[in-house]
């Protein structure tokens, strides 16, 4: 059973919840950028829940369906049609021998998910197939490389078709203005209180410099009373503030020890929200604790157990 | 110790705020004890020169109980179990020449030494396995004697070979692949850093100690080496 590649636009990689259990060797997580997404669509499906999926990111990639298939997509809408009709997102599909599935352009958020009832089965690497290009590790074969015109996208023999969505309340909004709780901790006590309230009353941007790795921010610049610090493990979602003062928010495909000074780190799920914006969008911060985080996470543990309308 | 929260599945253990021999044996000690006790909640354990960065699954224990278990872990008796491979010695092999040594001139120069003295100097030191990072295998040694310290290059190689052994600062380090970089090549390495598709995947871990041994041409060839830029 296989999906064709026949455009991989320009972004579009092998992805399972991450390369967990190497990062004292220097190896990085990878993993889905937006873990509330890559989580449903899997659970939309009965897949395991870190079963492989595509992240697709801005749009224009297309696939045919050498074989029938039950697909989930998640996150962003990126305009996806099959056969050139619209389907919506944040639900499951079924696909025909032959079909055309085409990801357009972002209406709203930046990175989709698909899933396939039964989940890809690209080469495993390291425990997993999540592909960081840089370390050349993950992906259909296993060296990192991203989805390319003509690859091959095995899978399962595919279930039969179940409907499953999630319900529109549930939905998150990628447009709505960004307010992230920042957990303090790391080198939080070494920005002064100015430096903190500098940090928590600017409306900061999302510059053009985003990647897997890390978002760079642009507005009030903030320091530090420390120059550096002893390099030490940096955790998904940590906000490092390099000597220009604006902070870069550490995202899946981070280097796993670092020496800039950090005011402090988002939770999992609202790094996963800020992956869904871009250049140009604004984010905003306010003081929280890892009390809320742990909770909001456990809350959507729990959730995913339960699962949704459809899902077995 | 300090151990402190990061987000709702990681927290960072603090063992001092002066890198040296001293935190890096407790980094080592504390790692092994983590391995051992906790193999069942660890998802990543991050050591480096005086902290370990610890994920766990918080399906399993929440920040409470994993501070009770880091705590418990670390601070129970020795029992001999973990303290078998805590003197573990790599020796590697360099080819020390200008050939493969891209900046050894630089280094001579800025020591005010000729280069058979750069290569005793740097090779008859015992160096601490710090830290690990910046790519997969990258082992930052310390620390080199203060005679051979030289700063980072003013702009980074956008390419450096696979097996380069390189000084900054008072630090030294193969690179394990071919990556951009920023220190001063001395030599090369016929070693193999890293090989994913081994069990050990990695020669090095944070906490070993690591001798170099000049090597000639002849042996580098011989032992698998690669004289090509890349």
């Amino acid at each position: 059973m296989s999906f064709e590649v026949l455009e991989p636009g320009m972004l579009a990689l092998v992805q399972d919840a991450g390369r967990h259990g190497y990062q004292h060797m220097g190896v990085t997580t990878g993993g889905p950028m937006d873990e509330f997404a890559f989580f449903w669509a899997n659970r939309l499906l009965g897949n395991d829940l870190d079963a492989p999926q595509i992240e697709i990111t801005f749009g224009r990639f297309s696939l045919k369906a050498n074989h029938e298939a039950c697909i989930a997509i998640t996150g962003g809408d990126l305009g996806a049609r099959i056969n050139d009709q619209a389907i919506a997102p944040w639900r499951t599909h079924h696909i025909n021998k032959g079909d055309r599935l085409d990801f357009t352009t972002p209406v709203s958020g930046l990175r989709a998910y698909l899933a396939v009832s039964g989940g890809f089965k690209p080469a495993m690497k390291l425990g997993s197939c999540a592909t960081v290009a840089r370390e050349g590790l993950g992906g259909l074969d296993g060296k990192g490389a991203k989805l390319a015109k003509g690859d091959t996208l095995e899978f399962e023999k595919n279930a039969s078709f179940v409907e499953a969505f999630l319900p529109e309340p549930e939905v998150p909004d990628y447009q709505q203005h960004l307010r992230l709780g920042v957990i303090p901790g790391y080198q939080y006590r070494s920005f002064s209180i100015v430096q903190r309230e500098k940090f928590f009353s600017c409306d900061y941007e999302i510059s053009q410099n985003i990647d897997r790795m890390g978002y760079r921010l642009k507005g009030d610049a903030i320091h530090s009373d420390l120059d550096g610090i002893i390099s030490e493990g940096i955790a998904y979602g940590a906000i490092q503030v390099p000597k220009d003062g604006q902070p870069i928010v550490l995202m899946k495909d981070r280097q796993t020890i670092g020496g800039y000074p950090k005011i402090g780190c988002l939770s999992a799920l609202d790094a996963g929200l800020l992956a869904q914006r871009g250049p140009g969008s604004s984010v905003s911060f306010f003081l929280s604790d890892v009390a809320e985080a742990e909770g909001r996470r456990m809350l959507f543990n729990q959730r995913l157990k339960t699962g949704a309308p459809g899902v077995r | 110790m300090r151990i402190e929260s990061v987000n709702e599945n990681t927290c960072m253990v603090y063992f001092g705020d002066q890198i040296g021999a001293e935190s890096a044996g407790l980094v080592k000690r504390a790692t092994d004890r983590l391995r051992r006790d906790m193999s069942d909640l660890i998802v990543d354990l991050v050591p480096s020169y005086t902290s370990i960065l610890v994920t766990w699954d918080l399906e399993q224990a929440d920040r409470f109980a994993i501070v009770r278990r880091v705590r418990a872990a670390i601070d129970s008796e020795d029992d001999g179990s973990t303290e078998g491979d805590s003197a573990r010695i790599v020796e590697l092999p360099v080819y020390y020449d200008r050939e493969v040594g891209l900046d050894l001139e630089d280094v001579c120069e800025h020591a005010g030494l000729s280069r058979d003295e750069v290569v005793r100097i740097h090779s008859e030191q015992l160096y601490q396995v710090y830290a690990i990072g910046f790519a997969p295998g990258f082992a930052y040694l310390g620390s080199t004697d203060e005679r051979i310290a030289i700063p980072r290059k003013s702009t980074p190689r956008l390419k450096v070979p696979t097996g380069s052994v390189g000084i900054a600062g008072t630090q030294t380090a193969i690179y394990p692949s071919c990556t951009p970089g920023g220190w001063q090549i001395i030599g090369r390495t016929p070693q193999k850093m890293v090989d994913w598709d081994s069990d050990s995947l990695a020669l090095v871990q944070v906490g070993d100690q690591v001798r170099f041994r000049a090597i000639s041409r002849d042996e580098f060839l011989e032992l698998g080496g690669n004289l090509d830029e890349l």
